[in-house]
């Protein structure tokens, strides 16, 4: 008996050595044959370590006015140069990586959730179906941007309005996807099956069609983060988002947007900031549509 | 045909009527006094009441929502808060701007983006078509604000080969309204660019592989002929819906845009009423962009079933 654990605990040693190992050739395997998607995951988690160690990486407050450095050219004390307050733009970029990926994040991770809680009803039962497509249909006339505004300016722009208003803008998309994915995937005869042995409804769509979903709504999540991080940055730089003093990227460009002639810098560190990580959450999608669905692979 | 065309007409309406109750609801349950949040801090009791009273906020909800209604089916989109100019006046007078940069950018975006998604499918798989894809990639990842600021700050303070910002009517002169909006165009038309572009590389790859290709190139055809006469027109379909969908993404694009380069247009008028809590405004600029996009939409959508009789069913 004793004898016969040692064995099992041995084997699952070993099994759990080989899934490491064979995690580990899988890595090599990916940044071989999707350099892409190892590229982007690169570069977001390089932001995100920039963000957790954000108070290492500098030595001024982001928020600490120095009138008697307005306007500082980049150099050795400010590497990214100051703007029309002496701020550093230095330490609000790396500080900034805080807000942007904490509302990219947020924002994929909420409309993922509300997605799923909307689409799956939605694809399972054909009358809720019309009603809330046509709901979706209608938000998604509206061009997010305007909405967004118009909802952050609203409720008040505070993070966590403007991560509000960004998921009601960004959700419909993703309930879409859901509800396509279930529309195919009731039909299917494993479905059938369980729904023949009397598995009740609810726990159909959570066990059987929930998973089935998930590689198409993880890809779009990617999609969703991205355009979150872009657009909070719009609303911020048009002054329709977060609060001025909070140091976003589209806030920090906003301070240098009357200066272009002559502290283009104010504007360009952020920008390209911002730029390389919505590349490289795009670049992480677009490696996770091709390698968790060749099917979409050949569209875009 | 027709029936099909009657279908898809009826199919916008309630897709409008969600928009319009969209955009009721967002005063009326946003938190807080919408009638104190539009007259201000500072505002006396009696002004906020006289806010109240001219938009209606007083009625009991059902009212509201029957004479929001019948207002919109009138035309009447109220009158401004701070201007007392109709709204729907405003909104004419401003979007002519929006428009026109609207519809220059898209121009430039598909006259540009459809030979590159060609050409990438083309020479798939060499450095052409790599470069192409990574430009794609590149476009929908750069906030359209930052590039239109170096453009301004490359062309305009550096080169001095384009104005940094204004706007001339096209009527007026076209020759300047092109020389200013050029900037703001390419700008904003960026992101549509590097979607049509991918969507032309795809569905050509697709085509591409397809019989009739083969045979066209078989029976000696230049490769010009085959690329253009019998690939592109076959994947015009789904570039097609691209180009429509793109309209949004445009139409946002330009929102910003507009701010960028100074260009006083729907954009401009939004910001400037957000800024001063004129809400009539901002329902209004929401409601007829959101109809003109479900309109283009339609258009897309029975342009498709005319060039392609399946889509009729």
């Amino acid at each position: 008996m004793a004898r016969d654990r040692e064995a099992a605990a041995l084997v699952e040693l070993r099994s759990r050595k080989e899934r490491l190992s064979q995690v580990a050739r899988n890595v090599v395997y990916q940044s071989r044959r999707n350099p892409t998607m190892v590229g982007g995951i690169v570069i977001v988690l390089l932001m995100a370590l920039t963000a957790v160690a954000a108070p290492l990486l500098t030595s001024v407050d982001p928020t600490y006015v120095d009138p008697f450095v307005r306007f500082t050219e980049p150099g050795a004390e400010f590497w990214f140069g100051t703007d029309n307050l002496g701020r550093d733009v230095y330490s609000r970029t790396i500080y900034g990586t805080r807000i942007s990926l904490t509302v990219g994040f947020t924002v994929a991770l909420f409309s993922l959730f509300t997605a799923v809680c909307i689409g799956l009803p939605s694809g399972y039962y054909r009358k809720l179906d019309a009603v809330i497509m046509r709901v979706m249909d209608g938000l998604m006339s509206i061009p997010s941007i305007l909405l967004a505004i118009a909802l952050a300016a609203l409720l008040g722009g505070s993070m966590q309005n403007v991560i509000i208003a960004l998921t009601v803008v960004e959700t419909p998309r993703s309930v879409r996807v859901v509800r396509s994915s279930v529309l195919s995937l009731r039909e299917q005869m494993f479905v059938d099956a369980a729904r023949a042995t009397g598995v009740p409804p609810l726990r159909i769509l959570i066990r059987y069609i929930l998973p089935n979903t998930m590689a198409p709504l993880i890809i779009n999540a990617t999609f969703i983060c991205a355009a979150a991080i872009l657009t909070e940055a719009g609303l911020s730089f048009l002054g329709a988002g977060l609060p001025e003093e909070v140091p976003s990227w589209g806030n920090v460009m906003a301070a240098g947007r009357n200066y272009i002639s002559s502290a283009v810098w104010v504007i360009f560190f952020p920008g390209l900031f911002l730029t390389i990580t919505v590349l490289g959450v795009n670049l992480a999608g677009d490696g996770l549509r091709d390698s968790l669905d060749p099917k979409l692979r050949r569209r875009m | 045909m027709t029936g099909y065309v009657i279908r898809r007409i009826l199919a916008t309406i309630p897709v409008l009527l969600v928009v319009s109750l969209v955009v009721f609801a967002l005063i009326r349950f946003s938190p807080g006094d919408p009638a104190a949040l539009i007259a201000g801090h500072e505002a006396l009791d009696w002004e906020v009441e006289a806010i109240r009273e001219q938009l209606g906020l007083n009625r009991p909800l059902p009212v509201q929502l029957g004479i929001w209604f019948r207002d919109i089916l009138r035309g009447d989109l109220g009158t401004s808060i701070v201007s007392k100019h109709p709204v729907l006046e405003l909104i004419l007078q401003w979007s002519v701007p929006t428009l026109s940069l609207a519809l220059l950018t898209e121009v430039i975006a598909v006259s540009l983006a459809i030979p590159l998604g060609v050409l990438a499918a083309w020479k798939a798989n060499t450095w052409i078509d790599r470069s192409v894809m990574v430009f794609a990639t590149l476009g929908f990842s750069i906030p359209v604000f930052w590039l239109g600021f170096l453009m301004i700050f490359l062309f305009a303070v550096q080169l001095g080969i384009f104005p940094a910002a204004g706007y001339v009517a096209p009527t007026e002169d076209f020759g300047a309204f092109l020389h200013r909006m050029i900037m703001p165009a390419v700008a904003t038309g960026v992101v549509l660019m590097a979607l049509i572009a991918r969507m032309t590389r795809a569905t050509v790859l697709e085509t591409l592989n397809e019989d009739y290709v083969r045979t066209a190139r078989a029976k000696g055809l230049t490769e010009n002929a085959v690329l253009i006469r019998h690939a592109l027109r076959n994947a015009a379909l789904p570039i097609l819906t691209v180009i429509g969908l793109g309209v949004a993404g445009v139409l946002s694009g330009v929102v910003i845009t507009e701010s960028v380069f100074a260009i006083p247009g729907l954009g401009r008028l939004l910001i400037n009423s957000i800024l001063a809590r004129d809400y009539p405004i901002i329902q209004g600029v929401i409601l007829i962009v959101s109809a003109v996009y479900v309109f283009i939409n339609l258009l897309v959508d029975l342009s498709y079933a005319y060039f392609d009789p399946r889509v009729r069913y």
